[in-house]
């Protein structure tokens, strides 16, 4: 009992330090003076930019991701093809490789000098430092994660069902509509809440290519550093409130859904 | 090549590689032991708010990294109201890592413990086994997979980690300047092909990490489907 007792409080005892007290803090550092400074910082219009930047972002990766998150899925699970360990290998790739790393490559391929930057600059079109390439930062830090949950439950759900409807005269379209999206579709759901949560936070790549250039190509994650780089720290901590509201948000989301998902 | 080795053996690069792949270590040693312990308390331990303990533990995935950077900066920074000011340091380095790895290990063992039956270790205490015993000989080789591979997944994010770096580590060349921060800088004075070199090295570590995962994962399911 008294053994149970102290791994428990070094558990909970190590989460506190290194998790919930810092949290916390920002919390109460925000509102230390007030709610006025924090509104100010809020609807600055600048603050508001880089959050409409970082929204649509967001909203190009999230959905284009979901699709190919479940076809590459399907493909995996249910096909047969050359190089197929290879995609389920490299898939993976945005996880463990730097987020500066990516920033990196996409600067190379679209910079002055790249291998397209050189053609698309020639026809007049601007990706780097502009808005194409915080886009293309933000796909690509987040295409792991719906193929990374619909992989196991394509595995476990089997090809049964579709196979009796293939025989009842589906066709390959109603089958997908009528019985495989139905049945990982928590899976998907869970899916689309963790990709939506790191483009939100996407901070490596995107600094390295967006240029952050305010009320241009500043996202809420680099507005963060550069409002703490100038001293106006009741302004990254004002920011960062509402980045970790979300963020707490998206926790409730995932808590509700994972028993869910693994039920189906 | 002569050009890439020049800068990778260049003493600030060196530095900053020395520098990551060292506190990634540590980082990862600290997740092995705490991320166990956490994953041994949330299957096997009861308490009230267990269920909410469970969900913090994703908060890393959740929190953008410049966020986390940022909150320990309020609580462990210059004006730290516990008067631990670590900021600026490389201690400040392993605890933010600490900060974004610490799911992994614990999300790994965690499904195991749980399909784990008590019952070979009840079997062990009545023949006389003492706790550390029945730990050593039946609880860790079967949760040993689980925690191998939440260390790689856990030393693959420690080597790429920046978000939460940048802000409190105070980025001293030769000091506490780690190699995305490097690649960062370097990108932003204008020498992407300086950059490039480290980043290659970055990029040849994940790559065999990622090899080291599908290899662990290819030898501990083979028996299964056999």
């Amino acid at each position: 009992m008294l053994r149970r007792l102290g791994l428990r409080t070094v558990a909970l005892g190590y989460l506190v330090v290194i998790l919930l007290a810092p949290l916390a803090m920002v919390f109460y550092r925000t509102f230390e003076s007030g709610l006025e400074p924090v509104w100010k910082v809020l609807s600055d219009p600048g603050t508001v930019h880089a959050f409409k930047v970082t929204l649509i972002a967001t909203a190009i990766a999230v959905p284009l991701n979901t699709v190919f998150g479940i076809l590459c899925g399907l493909a995996i699970v249910r096909r047969r093809f050359r190089g197929k360990g290879l995609l389920n290998a490299f898939i993976d790739l945005p996880l463990a490789v730097s987020p500066v790393v990516i920033g990196l490559s996409l600067y190379l391929l679209y910079g002055r000098t790249g291998w397209f930057g050189t053609w698309l600059s020639e026809h007049g079109f601007q990706v780097l430092f502009a808005m194409p390439a915080i886009v293309l930062a933000t796909i690509f830090v987040s295409v792991p994660f719906v193929a990374r949950e619909v992989i196991p439950t394509l595995r476990e759900l089997g090809n049964e069902q579709e196979q009796a409807a293939a025989t009842l005269g589906a066709s390959r379209w109603q089958r997908f509509w009528r019985i495989t999206l139905p049945s990982i579709r928590w899976a998907v759901i869970y899916g689309v809440v963790l990709t939506t949560a790191r483009c939100l936070g996407e901070y490596g790549a995107v600094a390295v290519v967006s240029g952050r250039i305010v009320d241009k190509t500043e996202t809420a994650t680099t507005l963060v550093e550069d409002l703490t780089l100038n001293f106006n720290t009741a302004g990254a901590y004002a920011v960062s409130l509402v980045l970790a509201t979300i963020a707490v948000l998206v926790l409730v989301a995932m808590t509700l859904i994972r028993p869910r998902e693994g039920r189906a | 090549m002569h050009a890439f080795w020049q800068v990778v053996s260049s003493p600030e690069a060196v530095a900053a590689l020395k520098l990551t792949f060292g506190a990634a270590f540590v980082v990862v040693l600290i997740n092995i032991l705490f991320g166990t312990v956490t994953a041994w308390v949330l299957v096997r331990d009861e308490f009230p708010g267990k269920s909410l303990v469970n969900a913090v533990i994703d908060l890393p995935f959740a929190l953008p990294t410049i966020v986390a950077g940022l909150t320990l900066l309020a609580l462990y920074g210059p004006s730290s109201p516990v008067g631990a000011h670590v900021a600026y340091t490389r201690g400040a380095i392993v605890l933010a890592l600490c900060f974004v790895t610490l799911p992994f290990v614990v999300r790994t063992v965690q499904p195991v413990l749980l399909e784990l039956d008590t019952e070979m270790e009840e079997a062990a205490r009545s023949l006389g086994a003492g706790s550390f015993t029945v730990f050593r000989r039946i609880v860790l080789p079967n949760i040993l997979p689980g925690i191998l591979s939440g260390a790689v997944l856990a030393l693959a994010r420690a080597l790429g980690e920046i978000g939460s770096i940048i802000v409190i580590s105070g980025n001293n060349p030769y000091h506490t300047e780690v190699a995305s921060v490097f690649i960062f800088n370097q990108i932003q004075s204008g020498y992407p092909s300086y950059a490039a070199a480290v980043a290659v090295v970055l990029l040849g570590s994940a790559f065999v990490l990622l090899l080291a995962v599908g290899a662990l994962r290819f030898y501990y399911t083979r028996h299964e489907r056999a």
